[in-house]
């Protein structure tokens, strides 16, 4: 890290830049106000020539700090991608120019945006530095997965073809987790779509499972190491540096270190003894799927027999949702989403066998995801299994047989069926550890009733599987239904806890051709993590980025808010309380900094300063001018490129807005309102992602976090003796081109009717 | 045909669908409907059947014989296709409606007096006498197929068309005795009698 600042700036005046506004005073701005001691001008400043000319300045050592002036942040980041040195981007393009209409009277103003941008770009990149890797990292191509199933061993199977030796820690005595008892598997391919008018030509049937070679070719793997009757004991460290304790009854723990991990836990079937309404558990022939197929193993292509007498199953019935898709007490709410297709490939044994077995399925909504998808459910239509559209209410025996009850919803009657076998379509279970915030619920309890109630849902829940030694707990974090949380839309595989991936079934129901997909996914991002780690990188959505967040002791008021608020659990605390921040768990959002009420948590290249110092150059017009200033705080992820992008469709923002880009909401610091506030700001509007349940926020929990700590900030405007309306938080998302705008529009209508602020000096 | 009717019950037992599968034109298609519904939302005439095809093909799978073969319903089709055209399956809905209303026929399960059951034979029986269709036989027959009080007020009513007609020489009252034939009226026959031997045959070796 250089020692001496160096401040350059780097004016471009392509892009219409140089037509729309007065360039000479913006560069005056740098140099006087801003106290650059040289501006450049460039007409296409990310052409190689203006690349170079940067460069070339860098290389001379003429520039550590540089302000380019131009597009957006978020254009033209190769180009401007220089190393070693800090970078300030003032948006004269997307941010001034073409959200402002190209008219005379709207001049003045668009020149006062543009002077403020230069302003607010020569403040922040004076209280930047360089970002440096800590030194801590180094490489570890080891990779951990956790989970002996068709998930965990394509997992290893796909790290090691990708070179990286793996560990894969099975807890039972073989390989294959809760798939290894299929006869056959649905197909993983779809019809040919070729054939002319031959749409059920070449339909897809179930196929050999093919999990007997996979288990072979694991076990042949030398890159693999297989632990059977395993279990973790404990897992600590960070990206890069995992440490992981093997208790394998086989023999002594082992400890091993890890780049990255995989949790491919799979699932658990449901348990059939809640459904007592089907007979289950009652007589032998009600199975459930998962039932069947170790009878059509065991059968092995004879003719299936009835497990009660023997008799060969002459009719046989299949119950779809069977304790799913319900509200009731101990169902599942949610859809499995393998059952129907694997139903239907059950029903096709039976056809198979015999064709005049009658094999009929009573399903509701048939859903059949995959490859072979609609075309199997095709394929099964065509060897004659009946599809009935019907809910079943209940099971009877009748005789040494069966009757099944149910509502035919087509012809809109109850009926029933006589058959030999009743098979019930049951769901997954994610098998996953405890809720990691249940556990903390326990600690962090206020009242004696609350823990205690905190204790009973600790009390039923499952073993640890990662037995982490976070300070957030032992295992991942889980969204709904006992999923993990993992960023569902944009990073699937990535879970709260960085560095460990999460797929399968595990993070949501799947069949067992995508639970292979996302191991493929997972294992990827496990190597990413584990090379970013080695470099100090974060892994994403700053992809990349080398700062991380550091505190000023002396300052912390031990209060534990940054280790309690951080989404990834990337804080530890030590003896004396103070947080100890791993780096390469850190993704770097600025929850922390944005949570720490003494302000002494920051990045090399983002503090409380560097946004305080942009909010502080704006130049506040007098009351009277009729020139009220906006402070937009906007996501980077979602918001930000919304406004660029509404500026590229041409849609006009107001030109009383400064839009300063933020990591992520949860990064906010309370400081910069009521700063911003008390130096004359009339309004404030903070754009963040989508929040709970249905989230998009890039970093979990910190739109939400923003949201909660901003429902107070209404508080301090009335102490202000302001009106709440000046701070005003707006859900954004990339899409809301017209919204993002507009949102910042009514701030400015709206301050027009309340009146300007009276901070102004 | 009531036999053919019990032979094919004896057969099938309650395997309805199997049954409509061998024996009724396009019946093949029936067991490929997803129940989506499309083909009765698109029926025009839709609301007047008591059973919608979607209804229809539920009922055979749920081997609901009686039901499906003496209902009405397979009767109403008009032939506009729009289910054919719309089946997201594919299915030829329209022919599968005609295929149950013949099939329906030869057994004998046709409802009493459906009118369009009713005007299909007489149309038959009319174009079987000369190998055309005698229009004029055809519109009497029609007029006063519910007696001749009935037919009576029919015929005064479309007085004036008939007029017309007769004066701009679309209708020949002549047609009224005899009527003219195809060219080779006893080929024409020869024709028949032999289809109604390979369908007989058919039958044979396919029913009982």
């Amino acid at each position: 890290m250089a020692v001496e600042k160096k401040l350059a700036g780097y004016l471009c005046t392509g892009c219409g830049i140089g037509e729309r506004l007065d360039t000479s005073q913006l560069v005056n701005i740098a140099t006087r106000e801003g106290k650059f001691p040289s501006v450049k001008q460039h007409a296409m400043l990310c052409s190689p020539e203006g690349v170079k000319l940067i460069q070339d300045d860098i290389d001379a050592g003429e520039a550590t700090h540089l302000m380019i002036a131009g597009c957006s942040r978020r254009s033209k980041v190769e180009a401007f991608s220089f190393r070693n040195v800090a970078i300030s981007r003032a948006n004269l393009r997307e941010g001034v120019i073409w959200a402002r209409p190209d008219t005379p009277e709207n001049t003045e103003t668009t020149q006062e945006m543009a002077d403020d941008y230069i302003r607010m770009a020569c403040a922040e990149v004076k209280f930047m530095t360089v970002p440096t890797p800590s030194g801590e990292q180094e490489l570890n191509k080891n990779i951990l997965v956790v989970g002996g199933g068709v998930t965990g061993m394509t997992a290893a199977l796909e790290t090691a073809a990708a070179g990286y030796p793996v560990h894969l820690v099975c807890d039972e005595d073989v390989l294959g987790g809760v798939w290894k008892d299929l006869y056959k598997r649905v197909p993983f391919r779809a019809a040919a779509s070729d054939v002319p008018n031959g749409r059920d030509v070449d339909l897809p049937g179930p196929e050999d499972p093919g999990i007997a070679d996979m288990i072979e070719r694991v076990l042949a793997n030398e890159r693999i190491t297989v632990h059977l009757n395993a279990k973790l004991s404990k897992t600590s460290g960070a990206p890069g540096r995992f440490s992981a304790d093997i208790d394998r009854s086989s023999g002594p723990t082992v400890t091993e270190n890890f780049g990255a991990i995989v949790q491919a836990s799979d699932f658990k079937p449901y348990d059939a003894n809640r459904l007592p309404e089907f007979g289950y558990g009652k007589t032998p022939d009600v199975l459930t799927n998962f039932e069947l197929e170790r009878l059509a193993k065991a059968a092995n292509g004879g003719p299936l027999k009835r497990p009660s007498d023997g008799k060969v199953v002459e009719s046989v019935a299949f119950i779809q949702c069977a304790g799913q898709r319900s509200d009731k007490e101990g169902h599942l709410p949610y859809c499995s989403g393998f059952c129907c297709t694997e139903s239907i490939k059950q029903a096709m044994y039976f056809r198979e066998q015999n064709p005049d077995c009658d094999t009929t399925i009573l399903f509701d909504d048939l859903r059949t995801p995959g490859a072979a998808g609609e075309d199997f459910y095709r394929c099964g239509q065509q060897a004659m299994v009946t599809f009935t559209k019907g809910q079943a209410s209940a099971v009877v025996q009748n005789g040494k047989g069966l009757k099944v009850q149910f509502k035919d919803l087509i012809l809109n009657e109850d009926t029933e069926m006589d058959c030999d076998l009743v098979v019930l379509a049951t769901g997954q279970v994610p098998n996953n550890g405890p809720d990691p915030y249940a556990q903390l619920a326990v600690d962090e309890a206020e009242s004696e009733e609350e823990k205690e109630a905190a204790r009973q849902k600790l009390a039923v829940a499952p073993p640890s599987i990662l037995n982490l030694d976070y300070r957030q707990g032992t295992d991942l974090p889980q969204l709904k239904h006992g999923f993990l949380d993992s960023h569902f839309i944009c990073f699937p595989y990535e879970t709260r806890r960085t560095g460990i991936y999460a797929a399968g079934p595990v993070r949501r129901p799947m069949d067992m051709k995508q639970a292979m997909e996302d191991a493929v996914g997972a294992a990827m991002k496990a190597i990413q993590a584990a090379e970013s780690a080695a470099q100090g990188a974060a892994v994403h959505p700053r992809v990349g980025d080398l700062s991380y967040p550091s505190f000023r002791k002396e300052g912390c008021t031990q209060c534990k808010r940054c280790t309690v608020e951080c989404p990834f659990g990337a804080i530890n605390e030590d003896e004396q309380r103070y947080p100890v921040f791993n780096e390469s768990r850190c993704r770097r959002c600025g929850t922390c900094m944005g949570a720490c009420p003494v302000r002494v948590i920051s990045f090399e290249n983002y503090s409380i300063d560097s946004v305080n110092q942009q909010i502080k150059a704006v130049d506040i017009p007098d009351e009277f001018s009729e020139k009220p200033r906006i402070l937009c705080l906007a996501c980077e992820n979602d918001a930000y490129p919304a406004l660029d992008m509404a500026a590229q469709a041409g849609i006009e923002t107001t030109p009383f807005v400064r839009v300063v880009p933020v990591r992520c909401l949860g990064s906010v610091s309370l400081s910069w309102i009521t700063d911003s506030l008390n130096s004359g700001y009339d309004g404030i509007v903070l754009m963040g992602c989508r929040r709970d349940e249905d989230y998009q926020c890039h970093f979990v929990r910190g739109s939400a976090i923003a949201a909660e700590r901003l429902s107070k900030v209404g508080d301090t405007l009335t102490q202000l003796n302001l009106e709440p309306e000046r701070v005003v938080v707006h859900e954004v998302a990339i899409t809301d081109l017209a919204r993002a705008p507009r949102l910042l529009n009514e701030m400015a209508e709206m301050i027009g009717k309340i009146g300007m602020s009276p901070f102004k000096f | 045909m009531g036999d053919l009717n019990t032979a094919m019950i004896e057969k099938y037992r309650n395997r309805f669908l199997k049954e409509v599968e061998a024996n009724v034109e396009e019946g093949e298609w029936v067991k490929m409907c997803m129940q989506c519904g499309v083909c009765s939302g698109s029926c025009p005439l839709g609301k007047f059947w008591e059973h919608p095809p979607q209804e229809i093909f539920m009922m055979i799978r749920a081997g609901k014989r009686d039901e499906v073969l003496s209902s009405e319903s397979v009767w109403m089709c008009t032939s506009c296709y729009n289910c054919i055209v719309r089946c997201p399956r594919e299915l030829p809905i329209t022919h599968i409606m005609h295929g149950l209303a013949h099939y329906a026929k030869r057994l004998g399960l046709v409802p009493k007096n459906q009118p369009t059951a009713k005007f299909a034979q007489m149309f038959w029986d009319n174009l079987m006498v000369k190998g055309r269709v005698n229009e004029l036989k055809l519109g009497l027959n029609l007029y006063f197929m519910n007696g001749i009080g009935d037919g009576v007020k029919v015929a005064l009513k479309n007085q004036k068309i008939g007029l017309g007609m007769l004066k701009s020489k679309r209708m020949n009252p002549l047609e009224a005795v005899g009527g003219h034939a195809v060219k080779d009226l006893k080929g024409f026959h020869a024709v028949l009698k032999k289809a109604q031997e390979l369908e007989d045959k058919r039958l044979a070796d396919h029913g009982a």
